[in-house]
């Protein structure tokens, strides 16, 4: 069996992994018919599995959403995308690593993909800043989403950040500019803007991609308006309350799916993404093509008086001392 | 002799009764300016904007005195004051969120952390929103986000031009996502403000960070600041931790920001309604009541 990258509360499963093993081993060796205590145990494990799977608390799910073997944005599109071209750089001295796009064709469409990039190990982290985009990246991004737009390219991004990069040379080229700029101008595209969190979504820095029609989340995917280690460093006082702020910011797909967040949280398989790949590029890439077919029947100004809509009914207040209005349908 | 030796000899002689009645109230009689230690008499600061005459330093102002330094007198009209926070996610750290915005309401008398309305400065009709820091640090909420937003909106459908003051720590993490949209819902109304050809004005003031930054407070069409103003993305540790280098002397300040490229001019708070005037006119807002030829 491969080696796997195994979180904690994946450990009761390693037990029961290597008794099907060592079973499996004596089978070999003896006459000994084995096939039903075989079948058992299986059973058991993918049980257990689905089990601890589908009680993981926040604290848990961040742990999957930024295990080092979920498909990253490069992974999904080699999963679904064919004639992908790679483009590159912000045409203002810069190309950003951590976040990354180029064109191809999902199903019989053309279309431009956008999404943040993680490494799978140290040196390709250090390469792509641990998919913490600079304002080059995000000014990369606005250049190819504008370019999507002049040639009626729907646009598809993928979420998967622990934030902007948060640096010195950052903040002198203006991250908060960029950032800025792209929310304010994603409400401007007249195509088709599909937005899917396929791990973190960090904040500012998720945002800069994400204002979209349709946002997907993957269920063991979060989206923070702050990381919990900071917000329980800044409220708790105590960076090691983490779990309770990871729980009580609301981070999860069906947490932002009754907050009027999210559209759509898609399934994954018993274990994560990290464990059937291929299962989770086919969930994401119907999902994409069932929200492209929706979206494109609308007229660009539709579109834009939809998108322009949806956010504005995001946010809870009370209208006066009397009655509680919920801004979200 | 300064005058703060000569404001302590004074109370050890013949004032100490009075000056020390004084100061047992939070308002004294005289101030000292944290930036200089210039000794000033309060009325005489507060006249000058609560700008140090001496230094120059901008002391932090909140929003009833702001309105009442940009806007002509009476001019201002509150909308949306009755809208108020919730606790859509039941939010508990060390207490609970509920009871932060009831004390924070108790203290400064405000529903939220922005105030909003129309105004004129020197007869010119203008939206106008003011973040008050004083209200959770200024941070942005469902509140402050539907509020700006509305403004935003009534400026578009009444051709206004937007001034919007920023003072703030960023998004509000008691309302977690919810508070992230606002972001996105501001930059919104902001591009069909934009899109119809109308001026908007972001003043960043002592701190604007974080959410804030990354939104509205970078998409003016001209970025005003006040001198010396803490402007920033990312907080000052976060990064000095990432870097482990010191970090330049003026970093995030509005200077900085200047040279940088990012904000056009720094407007000194007592010239504040001079340079709004001259700007509002030099964009084609006019005085309410001129005659049009």
């Amino acid at each position: 069996m491969a080696r796997r990258y195994l979180l904690d509360f994946e450990k009761p499963l390693v037990e029961l992994e290597k008794q099907i093993e060592q079973i499996r081993e004596l089978a070999r060796d003896s006459e000994v018919d084995v096939s039903q205590q075989l079948l058992q145990l299986e059973t058991l494990a993918t049980r257990r599995r689905e089990e601890i799977f589908r009680a993981l608390t926040p604290a848990q799910k961040i742990q999957v959403a930024r295990h080092p073997h979920r498909p990253s944005t490069l992974d999904f599109i080699q999963m679904f995308c064919e004639d992908w071209i790679e483009l590159h750089g912000d045409r203002r001295g810069s190309d950003d690593q951590a976040l990354i796009g180029g064109v191809g064709r999902i199903g019989q469409r053309a279309v431009m993909l956008i999404g943040h990039q993680k490494g799978r190990d140290t040196k390709e982290n250090v390469a792509r800043n641990f998919g913490m985009a600079t304002p080059g990246g995000y000014r990369k991004a606005l250049r190819f989403m504008e370019h999507a737009d002049r040639f009626n390219l729907p646009i598809i991004t993928f979420v998967d950040t622990p934030g902007a990069y948060a640096g010195l040379l950052a903040e002198e080229q203006g991250q908060g500019e960029a950032i800025a700029v792209n929310l304010r101008e994603m409400f401007r595209l007249r195509v088709p803007v599909i937005a899917t969190v396929i791990g973190e979504g960090g904040s500012g820095g998720a945002l800069g991609i994400g204002v979209a029609d349709r946002l997907l989340m993957f269920e063991h995917s979060v989206y923070t308006v702050a990381s919990p280690e900071a917000c329980a460093s800044i409220l708790w006082r105590d960076a090691g309350k983490a779990p309770e702020a990871a729980a009580a910011l609301k981070i999860t797909g069906q947490d932002l799916l009754s907050l009027g967040v999210v559209d759509e949280v898609l399934p994954e398989p018993a274990g994560g993404n990290n464990w059937a790949p291929l299962q989770a590029g086919e969930v994401l890439q119907e999902a994409i093509e069932r929200n492209l077919d929706d979206l494109s029947s609308l007229s660009f100004d539709r579109l834009r008086e939809a998108r322009y809509k949806k956010f504005r009914a995001m946010g809870r207040v009370l209208e006066s001392n009397t009655s509680d209005r919920g801004l979200t349908a | 002799m300064s005058l703060f030796d000569w404001f302590a000899d004074r109370r050890k002689g013949q004032f100490v009764g009075k000056v020390a009645q004084e100061n047992e109230e939070s308002d004294g009689l005289w101030v000292k300016c944290p930036e200089c230690g210039q000794v000033v008499y309060r009325k005489d600061l507060i006249a000058n904007a609560n700008v140090c005459k001496n230094c120059g330093h901008h002391n932090r102002i909140y929003s009833e005195e702001r309105i009442a330094l940009i806007a002509d007198q009476g001019s201002f009209q509150t909308i949306d004051q009755e809208l108020s926070p919730t606790d859509p996610l039941g939010f508990k750290d060390r207490r609970t969120y509920a009871d932060r915005l009831r004390e924070s309401q108790a203290n400064t008398g405000l529903k939220d952390g922005v105030v909003t309305g129309i105004c004129t400065v020197e007869k010119i009709p203008m939206a106008l929103a003011v973040m008050d820091f004083r209200f959770m640090g200024g941070s942005m909420g469902s509140v402050v986000g539907e509020k700006i937003t509305r403004l935003i909106e009534q400026a578009t459908s009444r051709s206004l031009p937007i001034l919007i003051v920023c003072a703030s720590g960023g998004a509000r993490m008691q309302e977690g996502m919810l508070s992230l949209m606002q972001m996105a819902k501001i930059s919104g109304a902001l591009q069909r403000h934009r899109e119809v050809g109308l001026l908007y004005m972001p003043l960043l003031t002592h701190p604007t960070t974080g959410g804030v930054t990354a939104s509205f407070a970078m998409l003016g069409d001209l970025i005003l600041a006040e001198p010396k103003a803490l402007i920033g993305f990312a907080g000052r540790r976060v990064i000095e931790q990432t870097l482990r280098e010191k970090l330049p002397e003026n970093f995030q300040t509005a200077e900085y920001l200047q040279e940088h490229g990012f904000v056009d001019t720094i407007v000194p708070r007592t010239q504040l309604r001079k340079t709004l005037e001259k700007l509002l006119r030099l964009h084609g807002n006019e005085p309410k009541g001129a005659t049009k030829k």
